[in-house]
């Protein structure tokens, strides 16, 4: 890792980063909606085209959307209503009693890859399974944290990719964390912390520029 | 759907992982703007229908709007994250940066990183009681003022302080000043050989 680029990082929280490249990639993430009121002129740009018969460019009211979260919270306002949100699957009833059994099997990766911080932002809309999905999200936080917690621990020189495939963008970065403390401690018990290292940026950028000789 | 090419622009940020950075996506940033003037436009014209009695137009109009909104917010956050790894370029690679990495900035970036150059080395003059103090040498803390020191490449001639020359060839080895060749190292030229 780079010792002096610092990047802008997740809000984790209900407020979003604004700067954080993660954040947006996050809220980039889609959840399925209904238009409470008619959209004219926005089928095309929603996909839907033709979808309506008659007014073939708007968007009927009722009908269901696939929207990013970013435009759900942006259109989401209780006095005047144009969408409503619903919950994604895997933070519906169903999938939190899976969470609840044993959150260690789920591959979260391939459920989110932002499932705390997606979910902390479900929080924003009023709904009535708030505190559960808090709760899950909690719960399967603190189910899972010592695993990820001791695999980054005791891993020292190991292939780590079969553990870090099913681990959430938050907790990818907990482990990369930890990773890093092991192997500077290491370091530093076989005397080499003082040795001075050529910069990780300079030996990245090599080896690209290598590899984009070979290609 | 919109902001789509502006989360691209992100997304191959993103992706250039450790502060690698990637060269400045002109043709993607363009398309964004373009986008946004296109949803600007388009929304000014349904004001007025609006403001004239189609009052139904108005959700479209705030869609729009979101819309706007987040590619702004991805450009901005796109443009501060690479000045933040141009500002790491300053610290790892010292002030004269690498040709290939200068054409993977933009005009504006240049000119930033010429000026943070300039406020770093006024803020280092007027530290240390007027004599200055170089912030970036001794990131780690010195054992010892001389180290062992091996050549990665040919560099060629090299001064130190007491005015000899030294040739720094491929695969020699030197017992240089510490604080003369840190720089180096971090550039990958020398590596520090631990005795």
């Amino acid at each position: 890792m780079s010792e002096a680029y610092f990047p802008v990082g997740p809000g984790l929280g209900p407020e979003e980063n604004f700067l954080s490249l993660e954040d947006i990639l996050m809220s980039q993430e889609k959840l399925p909606g209904r238009a409470e009121a008619a959209l004219p002129r926005l089928a095309a740009v929603l996909g839907k085209a033709g979808a309506g018969a008659g007014q073939s460019d708007s968007i009927p009211e009722g009908s269901k959307v696939e929207i990013p979260l970013w435009l759900a919270k942006g259109l989401y306002d209780n006095k005047r209503r144009i969408l409503s949100v619903e919950l994604p699957k895997i933070y519906k009833e169903g999938w939190r009693t899976v969470f609840s059994a044993d959150a260690n099997v789920v591959d979260l990766h391939k459920m989110g890859p932002y499932y705390y911080g997606f979910g902390s932002q479900l929080l924003n809309f009023d709904n009535p399974e708030n505190p559960e999905i808090a709760q899950t999200i909690l719960q399967t936080f603190i189910g899972r944290f010592r695993r990820i917690m001791d695999d980054s621990q005791n891993a020292y020189n190991e292939d780590t990719s079969a553990v870090v495939a099913r681990l959430d963008e938050l907790e990818r970065a907990l482990f990369r964390a930890g990773q890093k403390g092991l192997n500077d401690f290491q370091c530093w018990e076989k005397g080499q912390a003082s040795q001075i290292t050529a910069s990780s940026l300079v030996q990245n950028y090599r080896k690209r520029k290598f590899t984009d000789m070979d290609g | 759907m919109f902001g789509e090419r502006a989360v691209e622009l992100v997304r191959g940020l993103h992706r250039a992982a450790d502060g690698h950075l990637p060269a400045f996506d002109e043709d993607g940033a363009r398309r964004v703007l373009e986008e946004m003037k296109a949803l600007y436009e388009q929304n000014q014209a349904d004001v007025n229908e609006a403001k004239s009695g189609r009052s139904d137009l108005i959700p479209t109009i705030k869609f729009r709007h979101c819309s706007l909104l987040r590619n702004r917010r991805c450009v901005v956050a796109y443009l501060y994250d690479r000045l933040l790894r141009i500002r790491a370029l300053r610290w790892e690679y010292g002030s004269v940066l690498p040709n290939d990495l200068r054409f993977h900035m933009s005009a504006e970036e240049m000119e930033w990183f010429n000026q943070y150059k300039k406020s770093l080395a006024t803020y280092m003059r007027s530290l240390g009681g007027g004599e200055g103090l170089d912030l970036t040498q001794d990131m780690k803390p010195p054992k010892s003022l001389y180290i062992e020191v091996r050549c990665l490449k040919d560099h060629g001639e090299f001064e130190i302080d007491d005015g000899t020359t030294i040739l720094l060839k491929k695969n020699s080895q030197h017992f240089l000043p510490r604080w003369k060749c840190e720089q180096l190292i971090r550039q990958g030229v020398l590596e520090h050989v631990l005795s």
